[in-house]
Order: structure tokens, then C-alpha cells, then sequence
């Protein structure tokens, strides 16, 4: 078994209202940020593991996620990097 | 008839449930704790407000895989029924009782307030004794209240006639439909496919006497006795 460090993304689906976001691009707005588009304010997991190799590391985070990181109504997940450690 | 209300670490609302169905309706009420494996023979289960799990990752997302919650769900897909208030809403989205989710307010901001409700169906086990159309005060005090679902999820809740309650009035206008925390179509409250899990934000619970200011609420307790006990 090796070990791995795993990092994931999860932020509001693109459509449903992301209150939040919308108001940290207002705020970015008003400091002066005026190429500022949108925003959307997610989550950012780190997990550390055990698996028999990357595919499998990734593979078990990305069941963590559909099970219970992420809600799949509302968010999407990527994983964002994997090293090994 | 015998109310099990689940504790969880994190619940605020527990006794106030315990209290509303044991003084006011006058049946009996247990506590069930999260993490034992056992209903305690109920007829009813509660999922009480609160903050279960201090609402880490989302509202109601560790709570749902606590080992009572998988006798809950078990005991909800038998058809027993389910009051799920507030935080209990929220587990029973997550734990896929019922569709949608509730995310953060659309104000950012928590809500705690009295509410004006309106009965939009009367065919169901949790509001038979109420009449269609009627306007209940019910307080609500939640940060992540905002229903939120598909537009396939709320035509067919519409169309099924799932949704038992909706935000009604606001400032400054009465007569349009409006919610105090960004729900879509100023949904408050639905029932699964079956009928026997309402999921609902505002509490019943705390308005079962003048004294606190509204007895608006019992009746969601008196239709489920009315129902199981028929």
C-alpha cells in the first residue's frame, strides 16, 4: 500500500444561486476589481490515504465525494491533485 | 401513540418536540439516541432541530449516516411516519428521504422569525386537521433554509400535490408569495412519494400554546395522531 494526498474541489452547480459567491465578486467589485465576471465559493478537501496505487486513491475519493463530501443535488466535485507522500 | 425523538449531538429542539407532544397533545414520547440501533417500539419518529454535528461539511450531512438514522430510514421506507423539523429537514434531504436540498439563505443571513404558512394540501397524514388555505404563524430560525431542487423535482411535488406548505405575504406585500430565506417557488414544507415524510423548515413545535405565542402548530401533531391512531 502507498500513501497519498488527495485534494477536491467541490463548488455550487453552475445555475443554482450561489448567494456567497455573488457577494464576494461585489465586494472584489468594489475594490477597484472591475474584471471580476463571477465568483462561486466551493470547498477545498485535503484527504490523506492508503491505497494500492493512484488509480485506486482516486477512485476511493471519488466515491467519499459522491457519498458524502459533495451533495449531488446541489454540488460538483473535481479532484484538484493527488501525490504521493 | 409514541413519539421517538431522536437526539443528536448538536440538537436544540428535542424537548421542545418532547414537550409539545407530551403536555399539549398528551401521548407519550421517548428520546432515541443517535447512536443506538434502536426506535424504541415508536409509532412516529421526529428528527428535531438543531445543529447536529455543529452542520460540519453541510447541514445534515453526518447526521444522516449515524446509526440511528439507518433504522430511521428504515422504518420511513416501511411507510412509518416521519416528522422531519428544521435540521431534521435537512438530514432527511441528505439522507435521500426526501428530494432537493437547503442551502445557505439567499440573504446570508439567519432567519429567526414568525411566519405566516399557508396549507396547501390537506391530504396528508400530517395536516388532516387543518382546513386548505388556512394561514398558520409559525416561527422559523434556520441559516440554511433555501429549498432548492430541479425544475423536473418541483413541477412533479406540484403536480403530486407534495407540497404541504408555503411562505405566504411579506414586507410590504401581502398577497405575493414570498420566502424569508430564497426557497424556490417559497416552498416551507413537502411529503415523500408515499406521504408519510413531511420535511418542513418552520417549527410546529414551538407554537403549540398562546403562551409562546401561537398554538398554530398542534394541529400538525393532532393530524398525526387523528391518522395513526384510526
Amino acid at each position: 500500500m502507498s500513501r497519498y494526498r488527495i485534494a477536491v474541489h467541490i463548488v455550487p452547480r453552475r445555475g443554482i444561486l450561489d448567494p456567497q459567491g455573488k457577494t464576494v465578486a461585489d465586494a472584489l467589485h468594489t475594490l477597484g476589481f472591475g474584471s471580476v465576471r463571477d465568483v462561486h465559493v466551493g470547498r477545498h478537501i485535503v484527504v490523506d490515504l492508503e491505497a494500492r496505487d493512484q488509480k485506486a486513491a482516486e477512485q476511493s475519493t471519488r466515491d467519499m465525494c459522491e457519498r458524502l463530501l459533495a451533495n449531488p443535488v446541489t454540488e460538483d466535485f473535481e479532484i484538484a491533485s493527488v501525490e504521493a507522500t | 401513540m409514541k413519539f421517538g425523538i431522536v437526539t443528536f449531538p448538536g440538537s436544540n429542539c428535542d424537548y421542545d418536540a418532547y414537550q409539545a407532544v407530551v403536555e399539549k397533545l398528551g401521548e407519550d414520547a421517548t428520546f432515541l439516541w443517535h447512536k443506538d440501533h434502536d426506535l424504541h417500539e415508536s409509532d412516529v419518529i421526529v428528527l428535531p432541530g438543531g445543529f447536529s454535528y455543529g452542520d460540519y461539511l453541510r447541514a445534515g450531512a453526518i447526521a444522516r449516516f449515524s446509526p440511528v438514522m439507518q433504522d430511521v430510514i428504515g422504518f420511513a421506507k416501511r411507510g412509518g411516519p416521519v416528522l422531519a423539523i428544521c435540521n431534521g429537514f435537512q438530514i432527511a434531504c441528505e439522507a435521500g428521504l426526501l428530494p432537493g436540498a437547503l442551502l445557505r439563505n439567499t440573504s446570508l443571513k439567519f432567519v429567526c422569525e414568525t411566519v405566516r404558512l399557508r396549507i396547501e394540501t390537506t391530504d396528508t397524514m400530517f395536516t388532516n386537521r387543518y382546513e386548505r388555505g388556512a394561514v398558520l404563524r409559525v416561527p422559523i430560525a434556520h441559516g440554511d433554509g433555501r429549498y432548492t431542487a430541479d425544475d423536473a423535482t418541483l413541477d412533479k411535488l406540484e403536480g403530486e400535490g407534495r407540497v404541504v406548505f408555503r411562505y405566504l405575504g411579506g414586507p410590504g406585500d401581502a398577497d405575493e408569495w414570498w420566502s424569508p430565506n430564497g426557497s424556490m417557488r417559497s416552498i416551507a414544507g413537502i411529503v415523500n412519494d408515499a406521504g408519510n415524510v413531511l420535511g418542513m423548515m418552520p417549527h410546529p413545535e414551538r407554537a403549540v400554546d398562546p403562551l409562546l405565542g401561537s398554538e398554530d402548530g398542534l394541529g400538525i401533531f393532532e393530524s398525526m395522531l387523528a391518522r395513526v391512531t384510526a
